[in-house]
């Protein structure tokens, strides 16, 4: 039988917009780049990335418009879920897309980094991330992966003049695709086993056949676990992220931080909660032990950082091992605390590499901790900004952060899972420590203090599009908050379509 | 039965042998000192898939497999490694962390152990997807159009978003960057490094 007519699948166009419009974006940016005849200023292109971000917001939310009046939905061949959960990584992604070029601009500009490089690349690592949360086929969730991570790569390695950006770039290349192979066995192997890479049809058999050898099955398992975790940086496997973290240029760490982190766990909650729920016996001690080594080390080794950048790395982790509670707690309500925390976690990691880069160019590009002392004095406001949000990473109440961490103990305590309650509590009360040992430098430091490296002491001036980033996330940070009943409804609805 | 028996036969010889071709040219890729060696070593693990393939009727993907990667790719990979220079020897065999290497040692010999215990029992597997399977689906091309086109529609479009990111990567990593103009990032730059 010749099959000489191919049946298309129907495309629903509306299903995939926000990625569309972020692709489209970033084409009509690459075209626009190839025919001015001078380069624009970065500043432009900034807002231009702002503006494709604001479309894919839009057309999210009509999406979720969608969902919540007719339900969750496959698209293309199955190959998209359209529920709660992807369409809340829709949203968040673009709303990270908006934020994080207000943060680029001056940087950009001022380190003679021009040109609209960092946005295209940006943009494609939005698509990408979006689409790991709506991928529901592990070939989907490979491509996104490498759709979110090679441009991650190039953006660690954008300041070509100073070595360390390139030492970034390399050892997050070399390291991710080490990963990303892994990552691929392990889809080779859980094919084998269960003879689908669709997650919904891998979890379709596992729970109608029990299989009664299922070493393949394990080892693809375990190796997706891996994949994942490299992605979301979660001890054993971070040791790249605070070398990345240090050695990127300052003003894009936040967003490859916030982006990274958010398309990894998108994927890494869909894939295990919605495909291998039925292996979690098996997965879950694995996790926890993920999960509890990403609380204890990532708060234990912040606390000896000397360097900013390396410590919010390490502290990082540490909200990696918090999130991944979300996921041991196996439950709807565990992964809508996930989401919470990845939503508050994103907006605040922003905000807070966004005041480190100007903090750090005033010091002539010291991210030290020396550089902040006398920082309440030279320029209060922008200390009490960057206050809240280190608060807020402590889980200060009044803030996302509090809550994002109450919700995730509160769900690993409703599953029973108390140890790892009390190891989250005991992070916490040690992350708090770091966190506050900046806001004391920044001020109370005398001068006496101040023995070499004397930062002059006349006050740092921001642009608008840097006070415009620190007040939105401010805003996301603290209004949902005070308020946070719509931020959790969102959660609470970002339910999964197959479970 | 036996007739199945004899035909089963070739194909595990040719198994071993190809599996051997394998293994042995992505050791030789790792432990050569030259790295035009290592390249033409890759091109023989590339040739023992093609032959893994054909063993799997997948007779479209050996040709593929041989001319993409064998004629293209790692003919990229001489032309590139000529340019850089053959004779340049780096040492890349320092050792900067103590014991790392006895360390990467035990690690490689557990990673051994498991390929082999996963190796050596008969595993479940699921079911042959629809895909998979050869008899009464047409010719390999017309299978791999059909998924192509079909189930993986759009993991097939997505991937073009890939060969941007490759694109830009280049340009972006492979472009000569103009001198500042102020002394002041040059400055800059001592204070970082």
């Amino acid at each position: 039988m010749l099959a000489t007519t191919i049946i298309l699948p129907t495309i629903n166009y509306t299903a995939i917009l926000p990625e569309l419009i972020m692709l489209g974006g970033m084409l009509v940016l690459l075209g626009l780049v190839a025919v001015i005849p001078r380069d624009f200023s970065t500043k432009t292109y900034a807002g231009l990335t702002q503006v494709i971000g604001t479309a894919s917001l839009v057309s999210s939310l009509v999406l979720w418009h969608d969902v919540a009046a007719h339900g969750a939905f496959q698209a293309v061949a199955q190959a998209v879920d359209v529920d709660g959960f992807s369409v809340f990584f829709l949203v968040l992604v673009s709303a990270i897309l908006i934020v994080a070029p207000a943060f680029a601009a001056d940087y950009l500009h001022d380190e003679g980094i021009e040109g609209a490089e960092y946005f295209i690349l940006a943009l494609i690592a939005g698509a990408g991330a979006m689409l790991m949360g709506a991928a529901n086929d592990l070939i989907l969730v490979f491509l996104a992966l490498e759709i979110l991570s090679i441009p991650l790569y190039v953006i660690a390695g954008l300041n070509a003049r100073r070595a360390t950006s390139g030492e970034a770039s390399m050892k997050y290349f070399l390291l991710g695709a080490f990963s990303s192979a892994i990552f691929v066995y392990g889809i080779a192997l859980t094919y084998g086993a269960t003879g689908s890479t669709n997650l919904a049809d891998i979890a379709a058999f596992l729970s109608r056949n029990v299989i009664a050898t299922p070493g393949t099955l394990y080892a693809g398992a375990a190796l997706l676990l891996v994949g994942f975790a490299f992605k979301i940086a979660a001890v054993p496997f971070h040791m790249w992220s605070p070398d990345v973290y240090e050695g990127s240029p300052d003003g894009v760490v936040g967003f490859m931080a916030a982006i990274a982190k958010v398309g990894g766990f998108a994927a890494f909650l869909r894939v295990f909660v919605s495909a291998l729920p039925t292996l979690s016996s098996i997965w879950e001690p694995v996790v926890w032990v993920l999960c509890a080594l990403s609380l204890i080390a990532g708060a234990v080794i912040a606390l000896s950082q000397r360097n900013i950048k390396r410590m919010l790395a390490y502290s990082s982790i540490n909200h990696a091992g918090f999130i991944l509670m979300g996921l041991i707690a196996l439950s709807s309500r565990g992964v809508a605390s996930s989401l919470y925390y990845l939503f508050a976690y994103s907006f605040i990691v922003l905000a807070s590499f966004g005041i480190v880069t100007v903090v750090a160019k005033a010091n002539s590009g010291s991210a030290e901790i020396d550089a902040f002392r006398g920082l309440g004095r030279r320029s209060p406001v922008l200390a009490v900004f960057f206050a809240i949000f280190l608060l807020a990473q402590a889980g200060a109440p009044f803030t996302t952060g509090f809550l994002a961490k109450f919700y995730v103990v509160s769900a690993a305590v409703a599953a029973h899972s108390y140890a790892i309650a009390v190891i989250a509590m005991l992070s916490a009360a040690v992350a708090v420590f770091f966190y506050l040992r900046v806001v004391l430098v920044m001020f109370s430091g005398s001068e006496t203090e101040d023995a070499v490296g004397t930062p002059e002491q006349h006050p740092i001036v921001l642009s608008r599009w840097v006070w415009s980033g620190i007040m939105a996330c401010a805003a996301a940070t603290v209004i949902f908050g005070i308020y946070p009943l719509p931020l959790i409804n969102f959660a609470r609805a970002a339910t999964l379509l197959f479970r | 039965m036996s007739l199945l028996a004899a035909a089963a036969l070739p194909d595990s010889i040719t198994f071993v042998i190809a599996a051997v071709i394998v293994v042995s040219g992505a050791l030789g890729v790792v432990l050569m000192k030259n790295p035009v060696h290592s390249a033409l070593m890759l091109v023989m693990t590339l040739f023992g898939i093609a032959v893994l393939f054909v063993e799997q009727d997948a007779q479209f993907l050996a040709a593929v497999q041989v001319i993409v990667y064998t004629g293209a790719v790692v003919v990229l990979f001489l032309f590139v490694i000529m340019l850089l220079g053959v004779d340049r020897r780096e040492a890349v065999f320092a050792d900067t962390f103590h014991g790392q290497r006895l360390f990467a040692g035990f690690v490689g010999l557990c990673v051994l152990a498991e390929v082999i215990f996963l190796g050596s029992r008969t595993w479940t597997t699921g079911a042959p997807t629809v895909q998979g399977s050869l008899t009464n689906q047409g010719a390999n091309i017309n299978v791999i159009g059909n998924s192509l086109f079909t189930t993986y529609l759009l993991p097939f479009e997505v991937t073009s978003a890939l060969l941007v990111v490759a694109v830009v990567a280049a340009v972006v990593l492979g472009r000569r960057h103009r001198d500042p103009a102020d002394g002041a990032i040059n400055e800059h730059e001592e204070v970082q490094r």
